[in-house]
């Protein structure tokens, strides 16, 4: 009889105290991580309610969330700035020939690689390989971009960086991970190796043409260092240089207030204002490449972590 | 004989060529790239140890030895941005190293796929911000007159904090900022590694009885164990750099005694003061000091856990 009751008794027990055990976990795990969420979006919005509300609005909460008093002309006011508009255009140029210049040259160098019968790998290999140990730092690259007459063109801010070893490596695998019943049936047909490249290889390839894509086109959008480094010419200015200034000028007309918002000249639009705008501009048009890439980027990067 | 020999091997050379050469074709672009942008450059690394003329060129200017290391170990800016480096790094190892870790394990173990899809994409979000526009909302966000901080601190009658210019608490500034901006892609690679695990371990683990934490302790870490040695052996190997944009970016004239790191160092000494042969020095030592920690990193990681990442 004592055995009978004990023995459902020891299970519902523990059954007990592990769903509690269960639910203590899924609270913190929902909890923190929906915090860090907001943490996260919250500079977000008020970046983005600022930029589309009324300077006085701002004034009374600068800490908002949502938009109050919808007021755009901030906006016109940063598409009317001609400093700001060249650079754009430059960073939009060099996004999109960067982009498709590293696409083109790694998928070249990668695809002869990840074909078995090809000669000579080993040395190809290490030429790449020793790139990824010994990088030579600013000056050594400085000079040599300057004795190439790249310093202050547009070339200098994408050509230095075009092919990295590791999307290189990262590229091989994928191609190597392709069917060889399809690429062997297409070489039977008779098809030449820039055939099967263009036709077969490149048209599986979009998981990973859409990872490295991405990882330059945000690198690209995004860079400040090659900008500085290598323009000296305002007009050739990559965007996130010109932003740099228009914020530090804000800052200059804060600091000149005497810290006090409501103290700056209010005649104008105001700087700070602009400053939200500006930098919502820049922000939006990179970020909206993901969304459209996020499928195929999901399926690359697994690959990649899996793999390489 | 010999012929015999060498003939079918001439004759595979010139059908392979015959078949192949375009794939040698291809290689040539992404070949003269590597050549010209990264080992002319690693032959400019000799301006180290050279006095370098701008009208001398690398080539001509004339050797001195280790006179720029000599007066690298004598100034007193080396010592500060070693110390700065160093401290930061730590710093970072300590809080955002683990950041995407746990993140990913707390995100992993959401029942709701629905929910975790879309905490996954905001938090991937930050990642596509650049440092210039993260140092602006900074400058906003913790601004003692309008920032969100220092607004409910007057609120509550409290005194503003200067975050921004303020020596102590600049660098608890700058690895909250990286947590923001990248431990969500960073958990990419770990719920990566983690898709991969057997749910059959699971389900034999919960037959067993096993409490959800130690599926986490005992299955789930275990599994992606790989995936966090290779980048800690990383983080190790790079203890030495901190990244330039951030830090560039975020210091100002009160906080450069304590974040000035080696990258921004050796601009600054560089390409602002003109000081080519000082510079590459600099750059030089902290990366024979990084691959020598990779090494050294690499290596108990063989002998403890018999892998690593060569």
């Amino acid at each position: 009889m004592v055995t009978k009751t004990e023995m459902p008794v020891k299970p519902a027990k523990k059954k007990i105290r592990s769903s509690m055990e269960d639910k203590i976990i899924s609270f913190v795990c929902y909890s923190v991580v929906t915090i860090f969420a907001i943490a996260v979006i919250y500079p977000m919005l008020n970046l983005i309610s600022v930029s589309i509300s009324s300077y006085r609005a701002y004034l009374l909460r600068p800490w908002m969330f949502f938009p109050t008093e919808l007021d755009f002309t901030a906006f016109a006011t940063v598409f009317k700035s001609p400093q700001l508009m060249k650079s754009y255009g430059n960073t939009i140029f060099i996004t999109v020939v960067g982009t498709i210049l590293t696409l083109g040259i790694t998928a070249l160098t990668a695809y002869p690689i990840s074909r078995p019968q090809l000669r000579g790998k080993a040395i190809y290999m290490t030429i790449i390989i020793i790139t990824m140990m010994i990088g030579a730092g600013t000056i050594p690259n400085f000079l040599l971009i300057r004795d190439l007459g790249m310093y202050n063109t547009i070339w200098a801010l994408f050509i230095p960086s075009t092919v990295g070893a590791y999307n290189v490596i990262l590229m091989i695998n994928f191609f190597r991970g392709m069917p060889d019943s399809l690429l062997e049936a297409a070489k039977v047909d008779g098809a030449s190796e820039g055939l099967i490249l263009a036709r077969i290889v490149l048209p599986l390839s979009l998981p990973i043409m859409a990872t490295i894509g991405l990882f330059r086109a945000v690198g690209l959008w995004n860079s400040y260092f090659a900008g500085i480094v290598y323009i000296r010419d305002r007009d050739l200015w990559p965007v996130q240089l010109v932003l740099r200034e228009v914020i530090l000028a804000a800052n200059t007309a804060m600091a000149e207030s005497g810290g006090n918002a409501a103290e700056m000249d209010t005649a104008n639009i105001p700087t700070i204002s602009i400053q939200y705008a500006s930098l919502l501009v820049v922000m939006v048009p990179i970020m909206c490449v993901y969304p459209f890439l996020q499928k195929y980027f999901a399926k690359g990067i697994m690959l990649g972590a899996v793999k390489g | 004989m010999t012929p015999s020999v060498i003939k079918p091997r001439q004759q595979s050379w010139k059908k392979y060529w015959k078949a192949n050469w375009i794939l040698h074709v291809f290689l040539i672009p992404g070949m003269l790239y590597f050549i010209i942008f990264k080992y002319i450059p690693m032959y400019g690394i000799t301006i180290a140890f050279k006095d370098f003329n701008i009208v001398k060129g690398v080539m001509n200017s004339p050797w001195v030895g280790l006179k720029h290391f000599n007066y690298l170990w004598q100034s007193r800016d080396f010592w500060r941005v070693l110390r700065n480096s160093l401290e930061i790094s730590m710093l970072r190892m300590v809080c955002s190293f683990p950041a995407p870790l746990l993140l990913a394990l707390m995100l992993n173990e959401m029942r709701s796929i629905r929910y975790k899809r879309t905490m996954q994409t905001i938090l991937y979000l930050p990642h596509f911000i650049s440092w210039v526009i993260i140092v602006g909302i900074l400058n906003n966000l913790l601004s003692p007159s309008t920032g969100i901080f220092n607004f409910f601190r007057r609120e509550m009658g409290l005194n503003p904090i200067y975050f921004l210019t303020d020596s102590t608490k600049i660098r608890a500034v700058l690895v909250i900022a990286e947590i923001w901006k990248g431990a969500g892609w960073g958990t990419i690679v770990y719920m990566a590694a983690m898709t991969s695990i057997d749910p059959s371990l699971y389900e034999a683990a919960m037959i067993d009885g096993a409490s959800r934490l130690q599926r986490i302790r005992y299955i789930t870490l275990p599994c992606i164990s790989s995936t966090i040695v290779v980048l800690l052996i990383m983080r190790v190997g790079s203890l030495m750099s901190n990244g330039f944009e951030e830090i560039y970016l975020l210091q100002n004239a009160m906080t450069i005694e304590v974040v000035e790191v080696f990258e921004v160092y050796s601009y600054t000494v560089g390409l602002k003061e003109g000081r080519y042969s000082f510079s590459t020095a600099v750059g030089l030592f902290t990366s024979v000091i990084g691959c020598i920690l990779l090494f050294i990193t690499n290596y108990f990681s063989r002998k403890v856990r018999g892998y690593g990442l060569w």
